[in-house]
C-alpha cells in the first residue's frame, strides 16, 4: 500500500511491526523516521526553492546595507596611521601638551607611513578623519607630513613649528579619543552634539545645529503630507466604493494612471504648474488675480515639495482606504439611520470606526515612503524643502562624510523599520497590494 | 442621475457638494499629468501656453521638441539604456521571485515569517540607504558603472513585487491539481511547466511588469551606481531638470506617460483575467 503526498514521495505503509511495537514502513523502516525523512525532504525542496533569491537578495541588497551601517561606528583612521603615537599618548595626563616622546612617535609614524605604496599611506585618510572633528586638521596634518622627513630632534618644537595646530592640546586630546577602532562621534553629530575639552558630551552651538532640526522638519513634513493624502483621497475612495463596479473602475484610472505615471514625469509636471513663469501664475496674472511682479514663489521651497509629494503619494493612500471601504455593507449606515441616527452619526459613529484598518494602512504607507523620499525634494525642495535623505546623499557624494551619512541613514532606516513594524502589527502585510 | 425622493434640501446641496469635491481631486490627480501633452506641442522654448496656443493657431505648434528628443543622441542612449536594463532585470527578478514564491507558499516552508521579511525589504529600505549601501559595495568588487550592477541592483529593487503578486496568484491555487498530475505520473518539471505554470502566469506577468516598471522608473539607485554610458532615461530627465530646463523633457515625459497607460491597460486586463478564472475554479 502506497500513499502518495503532496509533493509525490512515497511514504510505504506496512501493516508489521517491530519488536518494540513500533510501526513499520513495507521495506522494513519504522514508520514514523521514513515519515520525518520525507517531510525533512519536503522542507529541503521548499527551501530550496527559495534559496537562491534569498542568497541574492542578502548578498547583494542586505549585505551593502549593513556594511554601510558599519561605516557610522567604524573608525580606523588613527589606529592605522598612528600606532606608536597612541602608544606613546597612554601616559599623557591630557592637561598640557604631550612630551617630547609623543611626538618623537608622531615623526616616526609619519616617516613610516611615507615609505608605503601611496595607495595603502595612512595620513591622507588620518587627515581627512581629523578634519570632521577639527576642521582645520586636514591642511595641518598634509602640510606637515610633507615636510617630516626634514624635521630634526627635538621633535616637540619642530611640529609646532611647523603648524599652531601642534601648539594645541585639542588635536592631542581628539587623536587619543578617536585611537579607537570604534567611535560615537558621527552619532553626535548626527543628533547636533559633540565632545567638549573634558570630552563629556554637549550639544554643538545653536549656529551649527543642524540635523535634529532636519529629522524634525522631515517628520513634520512627512506628516502634513501623510494628512492631505488623507484629506484628499478619503473623499474619492468613498465616493468609488459607493459606485457600482463598471463606473468605479472607470474612475479608477484617475487614480492608477499617475500611480503608473513615472515619478520624474510627475515631479516635472509639477515644476512646469507652479514655477514663476509656469502655468498657474500665468493664468492668475491673465485672470487679473495676481500682478505681474507679485507672481506666488509655488516652488523650490517647503509648498512645492510638499504640494507634489501629496499628488505622488495620494494613490498609495486611496488604494488601501478603497479596498477596504468596499468591504464595509451598505446596510450597516442603513440600519444606523432606520434607527434615528443622523447622517452625520451614521457616519461617525458606524461607517467610520469601520475604515480605520485602511485609514492606518495608507497613513503609514505614505509616511514610511515620505521621510525617505529622495528626487521630490531634491527637485523641487530648494532650501527650506528638503529633507534627511538629502543631506544623506550630499555627504555621500560631495562632502564625502561617509560616516556621518551612514549614522544618518541608519537612524533613517531604524525609523523607517519601527514603522513597518508598526504597519504590520495594524495591518499585516497581506494588505499591500499593487494595481 | 436622479435622487432619492426622501432627500431633504440640504441632503441635495451636500449630494451634489460632495461630487464636486471629488471631481475636483480627481482634477487634481489627472491634470498636471495631462496638462504636459499639450504644452510638449508648444513652438516657444516656454512651459506655459503661449497667445497661439490658446487661440489654437497652428503656428503656435510645433514637434520640434519632438525632433530634438529623436535627434539626441543620449536620449537615444538612455532609451536604449532603460530598456537593456529594464528587460535584464526584470527576467532575473522574476525567475527568481516566481521559484521563491513557490517555495513561500508550501506549508512546510520554514521561517516562513523571517525570510519572507528579508526578501519583501528592498521594497521598505528607503531608497537612498539601497542606493548608498550598493554604491560602497559594488565600488568595491568593481561592478559601480556597469550595466552588470544597475541590472543586479534594480533586480533586487524588482524582485518583492514578483513575490508578492505571485504569492498572492497562488494562496487561491488548487494543490489537488498538481498531486492529481503527480498521481498520473508527471515529473516535477513537467508538472511545472504544464500544469502550475499556465495557472500562475498572470500573476507571474504582472510581477514581471511591475518589476520592469520599478527599474524603469529608477532614478536613486541610477544615481550612486550608473556611470555615463548607463544613463537611464529618468538619469536623463534628472539633469534636463537639474541643468538645462526644455519643453524636451515635456516631450519625453507625454512618451513615458504612452508607454504607462499601455502596461496599465495590460495589467488591468491580466487582473480580470485572473479574477475570471478564480472564479471559474472551485475553491
Amino acid at each position: 500500500m502506497a500513499m502518495s503526498d503532496a509533493s509525490g514521495n512515497d511514504v510505504a505503509i506496512g501493516n508489521e511491526t517491530d519488536s518494540k511495537g513500533r510501526l513499520l514502513t513495507s521495506d522494513g523502516r519504522p514508520l514514523r523516521a521514513a515519515l520525518e525523512r520525507a517531510n525533512r525532504r519536503r522542507k529541503l525542496t521548499a527551501f530550496g526553492l527559495v534559496a537562491p533569491l534569498l542568497a541574492f537578495i542578502v548578498i547583494f541588497f542586505a549585505f551593502p546595507i549593513v556594511q554601510m551601517m558599519w561605516r557610522s561606528v567604524d573608525n580606523p583612521a588613527v589606529v592605522e596611521a598612528l600606532p606608536r603615537t597612541l602608544e606613546a599618548l597612554q601616559d599623557w595626563n591630557g592637561e598640557e601638551l604631550p612630551s617630547e616622546d609623543v611626538y618623537r612617535a608622531l615623526y616616526e609614524d609619519m616617516m613610516a607611513d611615507q615609505d608605503l605604496p601611496r595607495l595603502e599611506q595612512k595620513i591622507g585618510p588620518l587627515a581627512v578623519r581629523l578634519n570632521y572633528e577639527v576642521s582645520a586638521a586636514r591642511g595641518a596634518i598634509s602640510r606637515t607630513s610633507r615636510n617630516v622627513d626634514e624635521f630634526e630632534a627635538p621633535y616637540k618644537e619642530a611640529f609646532m613649528d611647523a603648524h599652531r595646530l601642534w601648539r594645541d592640546t585639542e588635536i592631542w586630546r581628539i587623536i587619543e579619543r578617536e585611537g579607537r577602532p570604534l567611535t560615537a562621534s558621527y552619532y553626535l553629530a548626527a543628533v547636533d552634539a559633540e565632545y567638549n575639552e573634558n570630552n563629556e558630551i554637549v550639544r554643538t552651538d545653536e549656529n551649527r545645529r543642524i540635523y535634529v532640526a532636519l529629522f524634525g522638519r522631515t517628520f513634520a513634513m512627512s506628516l502634513v503630507i501623510t494628512f492631505m493624502t488623507f484629506a484628499l483621497g478619503f473623499p474619492i475612495a468613498y465616493y468609488l466604493s459607493s459606485l457600482p463596479m463598471s463606473k468605479a473602475n472607470l474612475l479608477m484610472i484617475a487614480v492608477l494612471l499617475p500611480f503608473w505615471t513615472s515619478l520624474l514625469v510627475r515631479t516635472s509636471a509639477w515644476i512646469v504648474l507652479l514655477q514663476g513663469q509656469g502655468v498657474i501664475n500665468d493664468t492668475l496674472v491673465g485672470l487679473g488675480i495676481l500682478d505681474d511682479e507679485n507672481r506666488l514663489s509655488m516652488i523650490y521651497n517647503q509648498t512645492g515639495t510638499i504640494i507634489a509629494m501629496t499628488h505622488i503619494l495620494l494613490p498609495f493612500m486611496v488604494l488601501p482606504l478603497y479596498s477596504v471601504m468596499k468591504t464595509i455593507p451598505p446596510s450597516y449606515t442603513r440600519a444606523a439611520k432606520s434607527l434615528g441616527a443622523t447622517p452625520w452619526t451614521a457616519f461617525r459613529r458606524v461607517y467610520f470606526p469601520q475604515t480605520l484598518p485602511g485609514i492606518a494602512a495608507g497613513g503609514v504607507l505614505v509616511f514610511i515612503i515620505s521621510i525617505g523620499y529622495y528626487i521630490t525634494p531634491a527637485l523641487v525642495g530648494g532650501q527650506d524643502g528638503r529633507m534627511i535623505s538629502n543631506e544623506i546623499a550630499r555627504h555621500i557624494q560631495s562632502s564625502l562624510n561617509w560616516g556621518l551619512a551612514a549614522a544618518l541613514g541608519s537612524m533613517l532606516l531604524v525609523s523607517v523599520l519601527l514603522l513597518y513594524w508598526l504597519f504590520n502589527k495594524l495591518v499585516g502585510t497581506d494588505s499591500l497590494k499593487f494595481g | 442621475m436622479s435622487l432619492p425622493a426622501y432627500y431633504t434640501a440640504k441632503d441635495k446641496v451636500w449630494h451634489y457638494a460632495f461630487r464636486v469635491i471629488c471631481f475636483a481631486i480627481f482634477f487634481f490627480l489627472l491634470a498636471p499629468i495631462l496638462i504636459m501633452i499639450p504644452l510638449s506641442f508648444n513652438a516657444q522654448p516656454y512651459f506655459t501656453f503661449t497667445r497661439e496656443m490658446l487661440t489654437l493657431n497652428p503656428e503656435g505648434y510645433s514637434l520640434r521638441w519632438y525632433q530634438d528628443f529623436l535627434g539626441s543622441d543620449s536620449w537615444m542612449r538612455s532609451i536604449r539604456n532603460s530598456f537593456v536594463i529594464g528587460i535584464a532585470a526584470t527576467i532575473l527578478s522574476t525567475t527568481l521571485g516566481t521559484l521563491a514564491a513557490l517555495g513561500l507558499s508550501r506549508a512546510e516552508m520554514p521561517a516562513k515569517g523571517l525570510i519572507m521579511g528579508i526578501l519583501i525589504s528592498p521594497m521598505i529600505v528607503p531608497l537612498i540607504i539601497s542606493a548608498a549601501g550598493m554604491f560602497f559595495f559594488f565600488s568595491q568588487i568593481n561592478i559601480a558603472q556597469t550595466f552588470f550592477g544597475v541590472v543586479l541592483a534594480h533586480a533586487a529593487l524588482g524582485t518583492p513585487f514578483v513575490v508578492i503578486t505571485v504569492t498572492a496568484t497562488l494562496v487561491g491555487f488548487d494543490q489537488s491539481l498538481t498531486r492529481a498530475a503527480a498521481n498520473l505520473g508527471a515529473s516535477p518539471t513537467t508538472n511545472f511547466f504544464k500544469i502550475t505554470m499556465p495557472l500562475i502566469l498572470p500573476g507571474v506577468i504582472s510581477g514581471a511588469l511591475f518589476a520592469f516598471i520599478t527599474s524603469f522608473d529608477e532614478i536613486v539607485v541610477v544615481l550612486f551606481v550608473a556611470g555615463v554610458e548607463q544613463r537611464t532615461i529618468p538619469r536623463e530627465m534628472w539633469s534636463g531638470i537639474r541643468e538645462d530646463i526644455s519643453p524636451t523633457i515635456l516631450a519625453v515625459a507625454t512618451i513615458l506617460v504612452l508607454i504607462s497607460v499601455a502596461l496599465l491597460t495590460v495589467v488591468e486586463l491580466l487582473r480580470r483575467r485572473g479574477e475570471r478564472m478564480r472564479g471559474l475554479s472551485p475553491q
